[in-house]
């Protein structure tokens, strides 16, 4: 291994700490997202600093290669992390649709209150632009309803 | 009535509700539509609960279970806003739920000239004879969205009613059955839709039967305390 691949791993692992602590300390991620990323950036300085710890590890459980230790490693944190999102976004999406249906009842239950028995208020229209949803929710009415 | 884009019919099928019902409370659930569906609603006379963005059929039917439940009604009837249900079939569903908890409005079952064809048939017969074993009642339509649906039924749908198009409609029976609720079916009468583009090509029917087999799936296997009424979802 040549001095100047050592410096670059050292130097890549240390970026990604300093990333991730910046963003951290700027509140543009919450801690408990942070955390993957920190221990994935530790891992990597160790390995970077100490290669030796590398082989130690890949010699521990029977990896050929200590190489693939390493992507071994990578690919998991980055498939745990693309589930944890992907959990974090189904919750959020559930919120999200809990809110609007509260907002509709909220904007009818107004409008009722604001308009006596004789005079219906019209209704308006907020001036936001439509949300199109791109999921597949398209509505077909002939089989099952009207949607 | 859950409605999306449906401006052309929304505004006659609550006519016609009402005329049929006098006294019912009609409320209509526009679901993010880009057209006057809300307009043309409350020009009909009915109350409309506007959605701010598209959420899809289940969205619309658990804002519309939540109305239910918060303003102290007790029994819901479902009816698509394109005029495909006749609404002189609303009796014999409210009949039905004197002895059950949840009626469905089915169009295979003797009433009526509506025929569906090829792979959509096949999936309907396929989820019919599943759902029938599931809820211990024979039944023949599951993906109906003329339904009714008792006090019990509303409770648990105002917190857990399924989110996903198609499933909409089976996975609300699976939730119903397992949770203990009586299933029933009446026949009634389905018409060509009043409005609106109906959607038929066999790539579509495909995708159909996937995800009502999906669906199907993963609402048997859903674990029982997420049907708790009174947890939070």
């Amino acid at each position: 291994m040549s001095v100047a691949s050592y410096v670059f791993g050292i130097v890549s692992a240390v970026m990604i700490l300093i990333v991730v602590v910046e963003l951290l300390r700027r509140r543009h991620l919450r801690e408990r997202h942070a955390v993957w990323w920190f221990i994935a950036g530790l891992l990597a300085l160790v390995a970077g600093v100490f290669p030796s710890t590398l082989e130690w590890a890949a010699g521990l459980i029977g990896i050929e290669v200590p190489i693939n230790l390493v992507f071994f490693v990578s690919i998991t944190i980055l498939f745990l992390v693309c589930l944890q999102h992907s959990s974090e976004l189904t919750k959020l999406e559930s919120k999200t649709r809990t809110l609007a249906e509260r907002v509709a009842l909220m904007e009818l239950d107004l409008r009722k209150r604001g308009s006596s028995p004789e005079a219906e208020k019209p209704i308006t229209r907020s001036e936001s632009p439509p949300i199109v949803d791109s999921a597949v929710d398209d509505h077909p009415g002939s089989q099952s309803r009207a949607r | 009535m859950p409605a999306f884009n449906e401006e052309a019919s929304v505004g006659a099928v609550v006519r016609e509700v009402f005329a049929a019902l006098p006294d019912v409370t009609i409320l209509v659930v526009d679901d993010g539509s880009a057209d006057t569906t809300a307009e043309e609603a409350a020009a009909a006379g009915a109350l409309v609960a506007i959605l701010p963005f598209n959420l899809g059929v289940g969205g619309a039917m658990r804002t519309g279970f939540r109305y239910a439940i918060e303003n102290d009604f007790s029994n819901v009837v479902q009816i698509d806003s394109d005029g495909q249900h006749d609404p002189l079939g609303v009796p014999a569903l409210l009949a039905e739920l004197a002895t059950a908890d949840l009626v469905l409005g089915a169009r295979f079952a003797g009433a009526g000239d509506y025929r569906a064809t090829g792979p959509r048939q096949w999936a309907m017969v396929a989820l019919a004879s599943i759902l029938s074993r599931t809820s211990r009642t024979r039944l023949t339509d599951t993906t109906s969205g003329f339904r009714a649906s008792g006090p019990r039924a509303v409770a648990l749908f105002a917190e857990h009613y399924p989110a996903e198009y198609l499933g909409d409609t089976i996975e609300a029976l699976v939730i119903a059955s397992r949770s203990g609720l009586v299933i029933r079916q009446v026949p009634v009468a389905m018409r060509q839709r009043a409005g609106g583009v109906p959607s038929h090509n066999p790539f579509r029917a495909a995708a159909y039967l996937a995800r009502a087999g999906l669906a199907l799936v993963f609402a048997m296997i859903r674990p029982p305390s997420t049907y708790r009424v009174g947890g939070s979802a």
